[in-house]
């Protein structure tokens, strides 16, 4: 168990440290100069020099990735070139924003998949879980801004249930909130949920092929209170795991959704960053992106352990 | 040249998408206008969010269309017609050698700190833009010898050699009027004269104007004006449907128009712009220095055609570099009329078919969908082209307009004024012509009427020469609620005006 601890806190290290050069190493080899983009294409080379100066990208580029590294150690993640304000609030803002998205589609997520992924599979021969199984591939197969387009033009504009985008922080107008929250989250979840489905299928699926359900069924338990009792754990290893790797693609999903719905997230942030060239921020967001990401899996690796027992046991 | 401070495509930028510029004010602070409509609010629709407040050292058309007008505002502007009227200057008068400039300044400005408006004010944001600015457009005050405040309410500047540039510019944002206590933090709290005063920015969301009460002209009628950023233009769009926004400030995509023309809950609002779509040639490669093969270019494309297909035939074809709203305009599309024959013809004699060209697109939407038409049209011509994207603005910035990396290009030139600018030998055009530089200089130094008849002859003169190909002027087109009045037609200025919106 404390080995296990130790392994994977040393590959999350590990995968920081490597992540974080090559974080570093795209935006070096990025073509545009952020100094040329903030000063306008007429501006005289020394101008540009002198901004570049003041950005500190005239420094040896070793320099400024341990820099940029140090500040980041500490909490502080500079100043953004372009509006010259400190980029470590703004992100700790859109990260907010893009929390609840992301949260919310999750549980919208799980709450279609866990129920749909086992009714498919335990009727799995049957019409209603053929039915349920169709409607997931149409749903895995629509990516997540399409199903948002489809969701706007369906429940906004034409019947007007619901705003067609924007953003209401939570303290300012709690019922805005959840009303522009719903559609950018069901676009999400809808999507992941299906793909979710398919997973929560088979793991069932392979649960109720196992001996010890097959005893259960023996005793004398029926069907779903058998799986209950005892699958449903067993069933949630994989799941766990494709739970953690979808976090991931939600993150991303959320920055197209995000345009798609206009809302102020890290999605938005990252995309003006990288068209203002403004380096140091989009370096930040996607290295905040990437640092979420493997903590989200480590994490998932630490849930098998609990959800496991065999895994306690050193291999 | 330098008169023509040259200045950045960032401006297209402003291009963004299409014209982000703005209408200006006719009605000036001081005359009719609206009684304000008590705390009624309003939201405008718009495309590219500032990256920050400051324009004295960020570039790009965004932070103006917001700022300049409504929060800032100059000696001068320019009304919706073009004309250059007074704004904190009541009048002023230029003396015989064109060199010194007298202007009487309004006594009853005040900055919205509180500090009153001076002609010190006046002297001091003319010699900051020397000092302290740093984007490109700083130039435009190279000509500036000294301003003096002769007393608090008159300013005399004095020029190095005339230059009727130097009053225009005055109307752009190098004319924005600072307080001498007010510019510690342009880029998060302006502080102006205007009659809106900066009220508070979501960044990735929206800006909020209020109406300043203290406002020495007629005050708006709007209490609150939301400006609201949307990089989507189908969201922009929704918005409207939805209600959540009472005007889409620029209509990105004209094909969408139909929704909002066929609903009688809505007004459209088509007029013109500064911004000139340019299929710029690079002017410095062998073949186009040969003439006939810059003609043929042009009269290979079918414009008519071309804006059918990419701008749903909305806009204006001009046929140089000038736009109808300023006073040397002419229409200049007869001077190379679509002749696929003659093309191909004049090709053939300069021996240029089969050569192939290099066209190198901003990833644009228009600039895209314009590029697939000019490819097509010119190969039926018997020249070959190559298209390439490159991502707008950094790499095509530094590729076509910095290195000039490029045969062919498209971009929307949305500056107002910008001949002189983009047709020089140092801009990415590369177009050296020193018939065109001394009748620009000739319109510069010269009084009104020579200023007029001398850039009529500089626009003939690129026009017939080829210096490039003009392919439309991007039309001002705004959706906005019915009962929305005072909204503009023309969008030339770098200013989106906001102080003569009313609702009936």
């Amino acid at each position: 168990m404390i080995l296990r601890l130790v392994e994977r806190t040393a590959v999350l290290l590990v995968s920081l440290a490597v992540a974080s050069v090559l974080v570093f190493g795209f935006m070096a080899v990025l073509p545009g100069d952020p100094a040329r983009v903030a000063l306008g294409v007429n501006a005289s080379d020394e101008a540009v020099a002198q901004l570049r100066q003041q950005f500190g990208l005239d420094r040896s580029l070793a320099t400024q990735y341990v820099d940029w590294l140090g500040g980041l150690l500490q909490g502080d993640f500079g100043t953004s070139y372009v509006s010259k304000v400190a980029i470590g609030p703004q992100i700790a803002d859109r990260f907010q924003v893009t929390l609840w998205l992301v949260v919310t589609a999750m549980i919208v997520a799980l709450v279609l998949a866990a129920p749909a992924g086992t009714v498919m599979a335990a009727r799995h021969r049957r019409i209603s879980g053929l039915a349920l199984s169709a409607l997931s591939q149409l749903g895995v197969a629509v990516p997540a801004f399409l199903a948002g387009i489809l969701l706007i033009m369906v429940f906004a504009v034409k019947l007007g249930w619901l705003p067609a985008n924007g953003w209401t922080p939570p303290a300012e107008d709690p019922g805005m909130f959840l009303k522009q929250l719903v559609l950018p989250a069901l676009s999400l979840g809808l999507v992941q949920g299906a793909v979710l489905t398919r997973y929560v299928r088979s793991a069932v699926l392979d649960v109720l092929r196992e001996d010890y359900l097959r005893t259960a069924r023996a005793k004398g338990l029926r069907p779903f209170p058998a799986l209950w009792r005892h699958g449903l754990r067993n069933a949630a290893v994989p799941v766990v795991t494709v739970l953690g790797l979808q976090l991931a693609t939600l993150l991303i999903g959320a920055v197209v959704v995000e345009r798609v719905f206009v809302i102020p997230g890290l999605g938005s942030l990252l995309l003006d960053g990288v068209s203002n060239r403004d380096l140091l921020l989009v370096q930040d967001v996607v290295m905040v992106l990437v640092v979420a990401v493997l903590v989200v899996n480590f994490l998932v690796d630490l849930l098998y352990v609990a959800l496991d027992p065999r895994l306690r046991v050193s291999r | 040249m330098k008169s023509y401070p040259t200045r950045a495509i960032a401006l297209l930028g402003a291009a963004l998408l299409t014209a982000t510029v703005a209408a200006c004010s006719a009605g000036s602070g001081t005359s009719g206008g609206s009684s304000p409509g008590g705390d009624q609010s309003l939201t405008i629709g718009l495309v590219a969010e500032p990256a920050s407040l400051d324009f004295t050292t960020t570039d790009g058309a965004a932070i103006p269309q917001v700022l300049l007008g409504n929060v800032y505002n100059g000696l001068v502007k320019q009304d919706e017609s073009g004309k250059i009227v007074p704004d904190l200057a009541k009048s002023w008068t230029v003396s015989p050698d064109r060199k010194t400039y007298t202007f009487e300044l309004v006594d009853n400005a005040k900055f919205t700190n509180g500090a009153g408006f001076t002609a010190a004010d006046a002297v001091f944001s003319i010699n900051r833009v020397k000092t302290a600015w740093t984007t490109s457009l700083k130039a435009a005050m190279d000509v500036v010898q000294e301003a003096k405040a002769v007393s608090p309410t008159q300013l005399q500047v004095t020029l190095t050699k005339p230059s009727n540039g130097w009053l225009f510019r005055m109307t752009t944002r190098v004319g924005a009027m600072f307080s001498q206590t007010g510019v510690e933090k342009l880029a998060s709290d302006p502080v102006g004269t205007g009659p809106y005063k900066f009220g508070s920015w979501k960044r990735g969301d929206s800006i909020v104007l209020q109406r300043n009460d203290a406002y020495w002209g007629t005050k708006p009628f709007f209490n609150q004006v939301t400006l609201k950023y949307f990089k989507d233009p189908t969201a922009l769009n929704n918005a409207l449907l939805t209600g959540t926004i009472n005007v889409v400030g620029t209509v990105q995509a004209p094909e969408a128009l139909t929704q909002f023309t066929s609903n009688t809950k809505y007004q459209v609002i088509e007029g013109t712009t500064n911004g000139e779509v340019v299929l710029s040639f690079n002017n410095s490669r062998p073949v186009f220095k040969d003439i006939r093969v810059r003609q043929a270019i042009r009269q290979a494309i079918d414009h008519k055609a071309l804006l059918d297909t990419c701008f749903a035939g909305r806009g204006k074809l001009i046929g140089s570099m000038v736009p109808p709203t300023d006073p040397w305009y002419e229409d200049l599309t007869s001077v190379a009329p679509f002749d696929k024959a003659k093309a191909t013809a004049e090709l053939k004699a300069a021996g240029a078919t089969g050569a192939t060209l290099r066209l190198r697109l901003p990833t644009l939407p228009y600039a895209t969908s314009c590029g697939q038409v000019v490819k097509s049209q010119l190969e039926q011509v018997g020249l070959k082209v190559t298209i390439d994207q490159l991502e707008f603005p950094a790499a095509w910035l530094t590729t076509v307009f910095k290195n000039a990396d490029y045969d062919m290009s498209i971009i929307a030139h949305v500056e107002p004024r910008d001949l002189g600018a983009v047709f020089n030998a140092k801009y990415y055009t590369r177009y050296d012509d020193p018939t065109l530089v001394s009748l620009l200089a000739a319109a510069d130094a010269g009084d009104e009427a020579a200023q007029t008849d001398n850039m009529k002859k500089a626009a003939r003169r690129i026009s017939e020469q080829a210096a490039a190909d003009w392919l439309y002027l991007i039309p001002n087109l705004v959706v906005a609620d019915k009962n929305l009045t005072g909204l503009p037609t023309n969008a030339i200025t770098e200013s989106f005006d906001l102080t003569r919106l009313a609702r009936s």
